[in-house]
């Protein structure tokens, strides 16, 4: 039994991901989203420059189910949602894990606005049900999770807490560093935020917005610093996914980055699409928040480094 | 040469000619933008610290340091004194030079004393030491909660947290990379 304690010492916090496992199932069922399962193993990823998918017999483990779970909504599945491990090769850190649990949820007659909307209910109805009484401590900051959420613009974010505006950031190439470094540390703090209308080139897969086009409809969600969430309304062109696609491809190549292949079936389901919009989430991360973790490890039965 | 992904707390890379260890390490992925390693950055002669975000792109020299098998003496004043056992060569260390690794520092331990043209700049623990509990709080025998645990001070002063069955005179394991308590060790 000695031997065992790093893993019996994670009982109070699997206890409580079990939990919040169930009651997250809870909530989609009660508002009739289908739980779907799609294959881990894809011949095709998403191309995108700063994602890197493990090649597995020929294919790749899914560093997201997105494009199944859009040829499936793109099929008439008006509302659905996966709970699934995911794959990101070199990703390791405190908030990290090359293999993690993500849940993903899509909807049909739908934008980014009604997802964050959505993402509210989600948060507030989990913590509820776990008795949380509308906040939970993290760390020692106490976290309101009922509405109304803080709700920032990327430029707003930026005129706000970095030296550089957003489109500054974005022409010097240092975006990323003052996102993570100046910005992200002061999101979600007190009260989870949204982060929104990001600017076009950082969002390959969201629809531009028709009044802003140089922005798309794509949102991050942040409690505590930590981001928790992405979603955004889905592009639905098939023409303009495959540019976009092959500028990524572009990007990966210039980074010295093996190719993926085309997604074709995703590319030709696009214009079924129609209005929708869809939501990746970090079950890993927000157990880690609810369960007042100080790092992934601590709600991972096992890392890496332990197996 | 490293990369940017072999960047870890304690790798030691050398920048500018000087040799430079990496106190702290976070790595970051902003929304779905890059990888970013974050590190604290200590210079290890003159101790200045400072912090710098790395690419995945960016490659580091390692630094040129010697480690040498050397047995903990005794402490005075401050100073740790090593011996080496082949020479008897002996080092003085000062304890901001030591750090945390001094709760590790039982009678006659092995460590790995961190030479920079031969001036020493800190030592290295071996991964597992095993420790005798010399204060505890009795075990209430009724608590067999697995994930319960209580504190307990072993020789060196040390204090951590070990399940509750653990008792004065037992002997520990403990890893001295994070702190923790492993398990009990039987002789």
């Amino acid at each position: 039994m000695p031997d065992s304690w790093p893993l019996a010492k994670k009982r109070r916090a699997l206890t409580l991901r079990a939990r919040i496992l169930r009651e997250l199932r809870r909530f989609f069922a009660d508002r009739d989203y289908l739980e779907i399962e799609t294959p881990c193993l894809i011949p095709a990823p998403a191309p995108e420059c700063h994602i890197d998918a493990m090649a597995c017999e020929g294919w790749f483990l899914h560093p997201s189910p997105e494009l199944c779970m859009k040829r499936l909504l793109a099929a008439g599945y008006d509302r659905i949602f996966q709970i699934c491990r995911c794959f990101r090769k070199g990703e390791r850190g405190a908030r990290h894990l090359p293999e993690f649990t993500m849940l993903e949820w899509y909807r049909r007659e739908a934008d980014y606005r009604d997802l964050m909307v959505e993402c509210e209910e989600l948060l507030s109805e989990v913590a509820a049900a776990l008795g949380c009484d509308g906040a939970t401590v993290y760390q020692g900051e106490t976290l309101r999770l009922g509405g109304p959420w803080e709700r920032l613009t990327v430029a707003e974010a930026f005129a706000r807490f970095s030296p550089l505006s957003a489109t500054e950031a974005l022409a010097r190439d240092c975006f990323d560093e003052i996102l993570a470094i100046h910005v992200e540390p002061q999101l979600g703090r007190g009260r989870p935020t949204i982060l929104y209308d990001y600017p076009l080139p950082l969002a390959s897969l969201a629809r531009s917005k028709r009044e802003a086009p140089a922005v798309a409809e794509r949102f991050e969600l942040y409690l505590a610093g930590i981001e928790l969430a992405n979603g955004f309304t889905e592009l639905a062109e098939e023409g303009e996914q495959r540019r976009r696609f092959a500028r990524e491809e572009e990007a990966r190549r210039r980074a010295g980055k093996p190719p993926y292949p085309t997604p074709d079936k995703f590319l030709k389901s696009l214009p079924d699409l129609g209005e929708a919009a869809g939501i990746a989430l970090g079950v890993d991360r927000l157990v880690m928040i609810l369960a007042d973790a100080p790092d992934i490890d601590a709600v991972t039965a096992f890392t890496p480094e332990t197996l | 040469m490293y990369s940017a992904s072999d960047l870890r707390k304690n790798l030691r890379i050398k920048i500018d000619d000087e040799p430079y260890i990496v106190t702290e390490f976070n790595f970051t992925k902003p929304g779905k933008g890059q990888a970013l390693y974050r590190c604290k950055l200590k210079n290890m002669i003159s101790g200045a610290q400072f912090e710098r975000t790395f690419r995945s792109v960016d490659v580091f020299e390692p630094a040129d340091l010697q480690e040498k098998k050397m047995q903990f003496l005794y402490e005075q004043e401050g100073q740790y004194c090593f011996m080496d056992n082949e020479t008897y060569e002996q080092v003085l260390l000062a304890e901001d030079r030591v750090g945390d690794a001094r709760n590790y520092l039982i009678e006659n331990i092995e460590v790995e004393v961190l030479l920079f043209e031969d001036r020493p700049l800190g030592i290295s623990l071996p991964n597992f030491v095993d420790f005798i509990v010399t204060e505890a709080e009795p075990w209430a025998r009724g608590d067999t909660v697995s994930g319960n645990t209580k504190p307990v001070t072993v020789q060196t002063g040390y204090v951590l947290q070990v399940p509750p069955f653990i008792e004065v005179g037992e002997k520990i394991r403990v890893d001295t990379r994070t702190g923790e308590y492993l398990t009990r060790v039987k002789d």
